[in-house]
């Protein structure tokens, strides 16, 4: 059971992902910061729920869709703007963006532009533990739509026949995009673990507790030696694929009484009231959270305006690691 | 010195280095207790046991997508394409993953991993999909290393450049190598990338290969000399990093370059040398720049049509004929 402390983390990190994600959407309406954004609005059980579950020095994979998950182990909001802005300071000094944030220093190994790419990574990383003999495992997020790309055949396969420690976690949104998860994959994606033989979980994936129990289970099963789990967490994107997605403004290929019924079962307000009928948390302490993350968020944004560019003359030294390219 | 085959010479490299270093493990299709389509590891399983020397299933995606993860903590795959035609396969993780982690993350993170794509290359009828010459296509891709060994020498000094390099690493082998031999040291030795081998010394005119075609090219430098035409042969050795000062600096001394490779022609890595020989030593051509490579369509299967699509002896003598003719 989770004590008060714990609880009362995952609302703060399920706060602090919707509030850095908000400031996304008001920054980029705004033009102020460049590139690509997929927001997680909606989704922050997942990552609240399942990071509290890891240990230090656990690997976690994440996907285009993976704020949340960083904030989740605790990056920090400043470092993260200052990569979305582009500027030396981010967490990939610029050169990843929003796609690819990582912190090698914690051994989040990294978003990634390419959808179900880390299912297999993820594979790789759980060997590395195995061979060092290490008791590191590894975590992967992947969206619905991963589940119908070759690699979450190939990857949950080799981590089943060699009993790799992962956990394979499907955050099923419902939508790859504008395809609906219900029609590429009926047979629900929970159920394919069958196929190779490992266990699965279907949870609500907009209750941090279930997910949180969920990957619990899970991570203690990879610790012990007994290989990988796949866990499905049924939640819904609020916002459109990416920020700029008309589907955001006008039906397309959602239904706005869909939207509005996943809205009403918002992760944060739900869990909100759980914990004031707990009494931990009462109007007044809910306040003070909001406004002290309120006032990380502003702060972030600032350090990540004022932090200077990258040197262009400085980027030919990061594509290998001995030798520089030449700059024309 | 001893002489052995350019099996042989991979096989010891990568003996050596699972020796030397236990972070280096092998991981591909029919590697272990098969001992790979060509005989590499023969008896590796037995040496390093079934946790270094992982046969997988036929999941060329898993292969490669678990040795860029590997790599990236903490261990130096060998990951084995069994031909080279099969990186179409899994082409994402190489050309999205392993060559771009390092550089996504602002240097902070490195991707020791070795590809070794096998067979490449055409010879022995194994038609379009298992025929094919693909370096370009690597070279093509910022965060790639690109090694294509044509001796045995070679291929020991530059597998054990290629594990014990930080950088993710494609090794072609080409088939029709495979039982050449050549004269390999006992002692350890490495081969380091972008420095081109001088094959043979002239003044006459440049020729670059690489692979089946430096054998060719070389035979061919040995007839013509009785006819007093001397061959400066250069095989790069690794196409990136390229060893374009020496191939360039040749081509200022004889004024005439021809370049052979067995891929196709068409977006070939013979035309970036070509192009850099325009760019950096146009004013000492005395003749246009010549290029012999296979045509532009697939390798076919049947025996004459095969023969015909890879580049001959008669054809690189004739261009070199044609380009020394011109004053």
């Amino acid at each position: 059971m989770l004590g008060e402390k714990e609880l009362l983390k995952i609302y703060e990190t399920m706060l602090r992902i919707r509030s850095f994600e908000t400031k996304i959407a008001e920054l980029f309406a705004a033009g102020k910061i460049p590139g690509l954004y997929h927001l997680s609005i909606g989704q922050e059980a997942i990552p609240a729920g399942a990071c509290l579950a890891l240990e230090k020095g656990d690997y976690l994979i994440s996907h285009h869709r993976g704020h949340g998950h960083m904030i989740g182990v605790g990056l920090e909001m400043s470092k993260m703007f200052a990569e979305l802005f582009g500027k030396e300071a981010g967490y990939n000094r610029g050169r990843g963006g929003s796609m690819h944030l990582a912190d090698f220093e914690r051994n989040i190994l990294g978003a990634n532009g390419i959808v179900g790419a880390g299912i297999v990574i993820a594979t790789g990383s759980g060997l590395s533990a195995k061979l060092r003999k290490t008791k590191q495992i590894t975590i992967c997020f992947f969206g619905d739509g991963a589940s119908q790309e070759g690699t979450f055949h190939e990857g949950l396969n080799l981590a089943a026949i060699w009993k790799l420690p992962v956990i394979f976690l499907c955050e099923n949104n419902q939508y790859a995009f504008s395809y609906p998860a219900r029609s590429g994959c009926p047979v629900g994606i929970a159920s394919r673990a069958v196929a190779y033989g490992i266990p699965s979980v279907k949870v609500d994936g907009n209750d941090p507790l279930e997910v949180y129990n969920a990957v619990k289970d899970a991570a203690a099963r990879a610790r012990s030696g007994d290989g990988p789990t796949l866990i499905e967490a049924v939640t819904y994107r609020w916002q459109g694929h990416w920020e700029g997605d008309p589907d955001h403004h006008k039906e397309i290929y959602r239904p706005r009484t869909e939207i509005q019924e996943w809205m009403a079962k918002d992760p944060i307000e739900r869990f909100r009231e759980k914990l004031m009928k707990m009494k931990l948390l009462s109007e007044e302490t809910d306040g003070e959270i909001k406004k002290k993350i309120q006032v990380e968020v502003e702060e972030a944004v600032k350090f990540a305006e004022a932090a200077p560019y990258p040197d262009p003359k400085e980027m030919a030294k990061d594509v290998f690691a001995t030798m520089v390219v030449e700059l024309e | 010195m001893r002489e052995i085959t350019y099996r042989d010479a991979i096989r010891e490299a990568l003996y050596e280095e699972m020796e030397r270093d236990e972070t280096v493990f092998i991981i591909g299709e029919d590697v272990g207790v098969y001992g790979n389509i060509f005989g590499i590891t023969e008896g590796f399983i037995e040496k390093f046991g079934k946790e270094r020397v992982r046969d997988t299933p036929l999941s060329e995606m898993a292969i490669l997508g678990c040795a860029v993860g590997a790599a990236m903590t903490g261990m130096r795959p060998v990951a084995e394409i069994m031909y080279v035609d099969f990186t179409g396969v899994c082409f994402d993780q190489i050309i999205n993953q392993a060559a771009k982690m390092r550089f996504m993350s602002g240097g902070k993170t490195k991707v020791p991993l070795v590809i070794r794509a096998n067979g490449m290359g055409a010879g022995f009828q194994a038609a379009a999909q298992h025929s094919q010459c693909l370096e370009a296509l690597f070279m093509h891709i910022p965060g790639l290393k690109v090694v294509v060994p044509a001796t045995p020498y070679d291929a020991k000094g530059l597998l054990k450049t290629a594990i014990r390099d930080d950088d993710p690493v494609v090794y072609l082998e080409h088939k029709m190598l495979y039982s050449i031999k050549g004269p390999v040291p006992e002692e350890d030795y490495a081969v380091p990338f972008g420095v081109a081998d001088v094959k043979r010394s002239g003044d006459d005119i440049t020729v670059v290969a690489t692979q089946a075609m430096l054998h060719k090219v070389l035979r061919v430098a040995q007839t013509i000399a009785s006819k007093g035409i001397e061959l400066e042969v250069i095989d790069p050795r690794t196409l990136f990093p390229l060893d374009k000062r020496t191939i360039v600096e040749s081509v200022k001394k004889t004024g005439k370059a021809l370049i052979v490779t067995e891929e196709c022609k068409v977006g070939g890595a013979g035309a970036e040398i070509a192009a850099i020989i325009a760019e950096e030593a146009f004013d000492y051509l005395e003749a246009p720049i010549g290029r012999i490579g296979a045509p532009h369509i697939p390798v076919p299967f049947s025996p004459p049509l095969e023969e015909f699509y890879i580049p001959s002896e008669r054809k690189i003598e004739e261009a070199v004929q044609k380009l020394i003719s011109i004053k």
